[in-house]
């Protein structure tokens, strides 16, 4: 659910995502200002064009039907100009004003004509040219154009105001339906770029993706131990700088490992060895240490107590070359587990009175037959009996072993056995290197019966049952050491094959 | 019911001190080795070869032979092997800690014990001790002398075993796993308690010790693997005798 969650927020803020988010800006944002300046031209175009042709037509109109004009006109011969201007452009929407002094003729019945604005009539009363100016009518534009009539009095003079003046007001509808399409064609550019755009984006996030996810998975490959992992490299871009030093740091990783290992297994080889050379001479030594034993009483006591010691340390001798090879074992991944289904309360009685700890030790077992389990029966006897004799050394009396189980977990079945005893339990700062080889948490006794492996010899025998080790020192109680194991057992059908009174 | 409770009843087969045969390169430790066992009374002819402990095996006719597994020449196994050809003398191999698969070729090949170096005088003397009882007769159980199980026939004061009116040379391990399985037919045993009632090893030994042994007993008694007769496993529990 967290995983899902967290590649939905991934794909949202991702590489790729944001590759296609600024590429879709970057297409419309230059589609609309190249689409705005284009806008801009040809709207001024469209227009300038529009107006000088309306500003020519009425010129020419006037300057055809400027000789017809008296000097002082009357209000029907300026009735009669407007009518005649406004007749001819008809078609086109003209709308015309003549103004003479107080005269006003329009050809709008009302006269109203209140787009013209005073500047555009101070304008027109001070040049003999055409004036024009672009207004607004509730949104629509139009074009109001002011022109006064000029007499040519004779070829070189400046022509002379007559004191006519013209007004022409026309919608300019056509060239504003040309500015809209250029609006809509620029809106459907910026549409159209929009998906080259995005295609592109998608392209180049998968040209950078391609070669970061290669990336990723060879990192997870590394931390899953596959140290070989090399990545292929393409081109020279960062990216490529970026896989190639990954592969460097890669390889470099991968020597340095390897020579640790190749130091670590060269150790390991050399326990291993010095314990298989003293082999030899201590089979021979362990051979006759039983002899020296029995002539013990035989000899003076200076002499009985040098042989006694003799043979007491070939005995530890023996029990810690012994020990250094079994741990070896255990670091070459060399020990198998023997499985046997077998009855744990049992087993326990059973590991306590073959070394005569039945009476020393308070026991608090199922009853026989109930907790049946597979496991390595030889090993389980080596747990058990390191951890009470452990508690029989260095705790204080009693000391009582539980086996308890089986408890359901979440993970299956599991057994428990615990050691506790009731001395004044472990230094805190003990507590975590208990389980470590030669660690001695009591320094005063550093020459003990044990050879400072057992616990860690029951820890890995613990380990490779699929089960855990922990210790723990208990508020009222000395130390307690707990093992847990995988309850593992035969199906039931091959169980109950078997009848119950195996036992005789 | 554990055989190993009167001693000197296991011994009654041979009236002399029981004669070792030990096979062991290293001088020091067959010198060791030789003077603990002299030491417990027993007559020890040594080998330093494998070739000559076979030498010796038909001129001094040992009760037991300690064979240790790594030998020059021919190896320990091999030694093994030829002697159980002919001979169903008991033989207690010696093996490095560790060796797994040296324990377990050791004992398919017909050996009937074996030890660790470096071994303690007392454990291998108690070893010899337990090997030799198993020669000796059984626990009597009030059957008719020679008992018949289809074509297998047991004959446990005689200890003698036939197999279709042939007797087949059983090795002590074999004969007593035999006789003990075949004392209550039909009733599982635990390989433990075979452990402990046919090898005399405590509660936490070596189940292979069973499992090679049984194998072997199948081969000689002409089982199929995928369809044993007599001897049944049963999954998670132990052996069973069938009778049937």
């Amino acid at each position: 659910m967290r995983a899902a969650l967290a590649r939905a927020r991934l794909a949202l803020v991702g590489l790729r995502s944001r590759l296609v988010v600024a590429f879709a800006l970057v297409a419309v944002a230059s589609a609309l200002s190249t689409g705005a300046l284009a806008f801009r031209e040809a709207r001024t175009g469209v227009l300038q064009q529009s107006q000088d042709a309306v500003i020519k037509q009425f010129r020419d109109n006037v300057d055809a039907l400027a000789p017809g004009i008296p000097a002082d006109p009357s209000q029907e011969e300026l009735d009669g100009l407007v009518s005649q201007v406004a007749r001819t452009h008809q078609s086109q929407g003209w709308h015309v004003l003549a103004t003479y002094g107080g005269l006003r003729a329009s050809s709008l019945s009302q006269g109203a004509f209140d787009l013209l604005t005073p500047e555009l009539r101070r304008s027109v009363g001070t040049r003999p040219n055409a004036v024009f100016q672009r207004v607004s009518d509730h949104g629509y534009p139009m074009l109001v154009v002011g022109l006064p009539v000029a007499y040519r009095t004779s070829p070189g003079l400046p022509p002379a105001l007559s004191g006519v003046v013209l007004y022409l007001e026309v919608a300019q509808s056509t060239e504003q339906a040309y500015v809209k399409a250029i609006i809509t064609a620029i809106e459907h550019a910026a549409l159209w770029a929009l998906g080259p755009a995005v295609l592109l984006a998608l392209l180049a996030a998968r040209g950078v993706l391609r070669p970061v996810r290669a990336l990723r998975r060879a990192t997870r490959q590394m931390a899953e131990g596959h140290l070989d992992v090399r990545l292929a490299v393409r081109g020279s871009d960062e990216l490529a700088d970026l896989s190639r030093s990954f592969n460097d740091t890669a390889a470099e990783l991968e020597r340095s490992v390897t020579e640790l290992r190749r130091l670590e297994a060269q150790a390991r080889r050399f326990v291993a060895d010095v314990s298989h050379e003293l082999r030899t001479p201590l089979a021979a030594m362990s051979a006759v240490t039983d002899v020296l034993d029995e002539e013990l009483p035989s000899l003076d006591r200076e002499t009985a107590d040098a042989v006694g010691l003799v043979s007491e340390e070939t005995g530890r001798l023996i029990r810690l070359v012994d020990d250094l090879m079994e741990i070896s074992r255990f670091d070459a991944g060399a020990v198998r587990l023997h499985l046997d289904e077998i009855d744990l309360a049992e087993s326990v009685r059973r590991t306590l009175a073959s070394r005569g700890w039945q009476h020393r030790v308070e026991t608090r077992l199922p009853a026989p037959g109930t907790l049946r389990a597979q496991v390595d029966p030889r090993r389980l006897d080596v747990v058990v009996a390191n951890l009470v004799g452990n508690a029989l050394r260095h705790g204080a009396p009693p000391v009582t072993v539980r086996l308890g189980g089986p408890e359901g977990r979440p993970e299956g079945a599991w057994v428990v056995i615990e050691v506790a005893d009731s001395g004044p339990g472990i230094a805190a700062a003990a507590l975590p290197h208990i389980f470590e080889r030669f660690y001695k948490a009591d320094t005063t006794r550093t020459r003990s019966e044990s050879s400072g492996l057992g616990l860690a010899i029951t820890a890995e025998n613990v380990r490779l049952h699929g089960g855990r080790l922990r210790v723990e020192n208990r508020v009222g109680a000395g130390a307690v050491f707990t093992v847990e194991l995988p309850l593992r057992r035969h199906s039931p059908v091959a169980a109950a094959d078997g009848p119950a009174g195996g036992r005789s | 019911m554990h055989p190993h409770t009167d001693p000197p009843a296991a011994l009654a087969h041979t009236d002399r001190m029981p004669r070792v045969l030990l096979v062991e390169d290293d001088p020091a430790v067959r010198k060791g080795v030789e003077l603990a066992l002299r030491h417990q009374g027993h007559h020890v002819s040594a080998a330093a070869s494998g070739e000559e402990g076979l030498g010796l095996l038909a001129s001094c006719r040992p009760d037991v032979v300690v064979l240790d597994l790594m030998l020059p020449g021919i190896g320990g196994l091999d030694v093994c092997r030829r002697i159980r050809e002919h001979d169903q003398v008991p033989i207690i191999i010696v093996t490095a800690r560790g060796d797994d698969i040296d324990v377990v070729v050791g004992l398919e090949a017909g050996a009937d014990d074996y030890v660790v170096k470096p071994v303690r005088a007392r454990v291998l003397e108690a070893r010899i001790r337990a090997v030799l009882r198993r020669m000796g007769p059984g626990p009597t159980t009030g059957r008719p002398r020679a008992e018949a199980h289809g074509e297998l026939t047991i004959d446990r004061s005689g200890l003698v075993v036939t197999l279709r009116g042939e007797p087949i040379a059983l090795a002590p391990s074999e004969l007593r796993l035999l006789l003990t399985l075949s004392a209550s037919p039909g009733q599982v045993l635990s390989r433990q308690q075979l452990l402990e009632a046919v090898w005399e090893h405590g509660y936490h030994g070596d189940v292979r010790l069973v499992d090679a042994c049984v194998k072997r007993l199948r081969g000689k008694l002409g089982e199929l693997s995928g369809d044993p007769r007599y001897i049944e496993t049963v999954r998670g529990f132990g052996y069973r005798f069938r009778s049937a």
